[in-house]
């Protein structure tokens, strides 16, 4: 049994909210430029050279990429032979985003009630998953999600009927309906089987996979280049102002799911797709 | 693509002689608003008050910026998405505000509302908000502090890089842009 102290974990959800809104990760960066080599058209490569000048820029200056930095999505992949001490585990996560929030001079965008409103000052609560898996170490990835890319996200239970082609149908409809509300070039993170929630968690997790890498099933893998073609034949374009870069990517993931259904979610991200990871 | 360089306020004249398409570097004085702060204006002017500015020609940029760091002027100050202002938009331009930053679709009636008051929609990049921090100048809170990000800030920008999305005759860049590069593929 391995003793990790909650005040260990708050400091390092501190450090990773700040990092992971000031710096892109290195296989957003290489999918933007490898993008703006590939168009033709004077908006589009203006609209990439500038995304490129921002992320540069934020790099250098160490300030957020995006104003919009997010609530911040927490995922803790927790050894089975851990024992956190000192204080609660949710407390000590929140603990760090209010002062990674406060520190890096982030915006606080999360409001206390769905309906009624009002600002929580500190942008807690965190969006805490938590996950037990085997070992003493402790994952602890921050991901910071926007909120005009996650508007545009959707869920739907497929009947088994409906098949790959319905899969395929619903993600191009779902790309063509976000047009240029979340700030294209995309990143469409996709979670296909499991119940209703699990879909919707399956497609945010495919958000926090690296760009350059693939479902390790060939068949999902297949599905993935398939589609990123498909959404990027749409012409929607940098910033919706026509083009060949719609999305950058897209991840699936998958899990079994109910003889009876075929739960398919779509989580929308934008460009500044953000998530740095560190493990204790 | 035509490149105007432009100073405000946005008079009718020259929002009338902007286009759908047309690179926009915009100089002076605008003012940021989003959610929160459409809904309290609104609703002000349903109380018959004024607004904390003065509306005529002006400018409403769509952000919530983050906070500014020690010698900033203000933080990273993107666009948010422009729907969701489409329910107070008409009736800010019904006294007079012309100009909109932000970015994605509009409604049909904001369109409408843009063709008889003759108001122009910007858009600005997307997430670039370290970047378009670079070309503001000046920012001064003015009105409810209490909505902090969402809070009335008058800025005073320089060199704004922007582009004409729906322009007052009702061209949208977003169905013409689109359409021009499936046409030419």
């Amino acid at each position: 049994m391995r003793k990790i102290e909650a005040m260990q974990i708050t400091e390092v959800v501190e450090r990773l909210c700040v990092e992971a809104n000031e710096h892109l990760p290195e296989d957003v960066k290489d999918a933007i430029r490898a993008c703006r080599a590939c168009e033709d058209g004077a908006i589009a490569r203006g609209v990439l050279d500038d995304i490129i000048e921002n992320y540069e820029i934020a790099d250098r200056e160490q300030v957020p990429v995006c104003q919009d930095t997010g609530m911040a999505c927490v995922f803790l992949e927790i050894g089975q032979d851990v024992h956190i001490v000192g204080g609660d585990l949710g407390a000590a996560v929140d603990e760090g985003v209010r002062r990674g929030y406060d520190r890096g001079y982030l915006r606080k965008s999360v409001v206390k009630d769905p309906v009624r409103r009002g600002n929580t000052g500190d942008n807690t609560p965190a969006m805490l998953y938590t996950e037990i898996v085997p070992g003493e170490q402790m994952k602890i990835t921050v991901g910071p999600k926007g909120f005009g890319s996650e508007n545009m996200s959707a869920i739907r239970m497929f009947k088994p009927s409906a098949g790959l082609q319905g899969i395929k149908d619903f993600i191009l409809e779902t790309v063509e309906a976000a047009g240029p509300n979340p700030c294209p070039p995309m990143v469409v993170g996709v979670g296909i089987g499991g119940t209703f929630d699990k879909a919707a968690l399956l497609a945010k997790k495919a958000l926090m996979r690296p760009l350059d890498s693939s479902h390790e099933d060939p068949f999902y893998a297949d599905l993935e280049r398939e589609m990123l073609a498909k959404i990027n034949e749409l012409g929607i374009g940098p910033q919706g102002f026509g083009g060949r870069t719609t999305a950058l990517g897209i991840n699936i993931e998958t899990m079994p799911t109910h003889i009876a259904g075929m739960p398919c979610a779509i989580n929308i991200s934008c460009h500044v797709t953000r998530h740095k990871t560190e493990v204790i | 693509m035509t490149e105007k360089h432009i100073t405000l306020p946005l008079t009718e004249e020259l929002a009338r002689s902007l286009h759908a398409g047309d690179r926009v570097y915009l100089t002076g004085t605008i003012y940021t608003s989003r959610d929160a702060g459409h809904k309290r204006m609104c609703e002000a002017l349903s109380r018959g008050e004024k607004l904390p500015f003065c509306p005529e020609d002006a400018t409403i940029y769509y952000v919530g910026p983050t906070p500014a760091k020690p010698g900033q002027v203000i933080g990273s100050a993107g666009p948010t998405t422009s729907g969701r202002m489409d329910a107070y938009a008409p009736t800010l331009m019904s006294v007079g505000a012309r100009g909109m930053i932000g970015k994605g679709e509009r409604l049909p009636e904001v369109v409408e509302a843009m063709k008889t008051y003759g108001g122009v929609y910007f858009g600005a990049i997307g997430g670039a908000g370290a970047l378009l921090a670079k070309c503001i100048r000046k920012c001064e809170l003015i009105a409810y502090e209490d909505l902090g990000a969402e809070a009335l800030r008058k800025l005073y920008v320089e060199e704004m890089p922007l582009v004409v999305i729906i322009d007052s005759e009702g061209r949208n860049l977003y169905q013409e842009g689109r359409a021009a590069y499936l046409a030419g593929r």
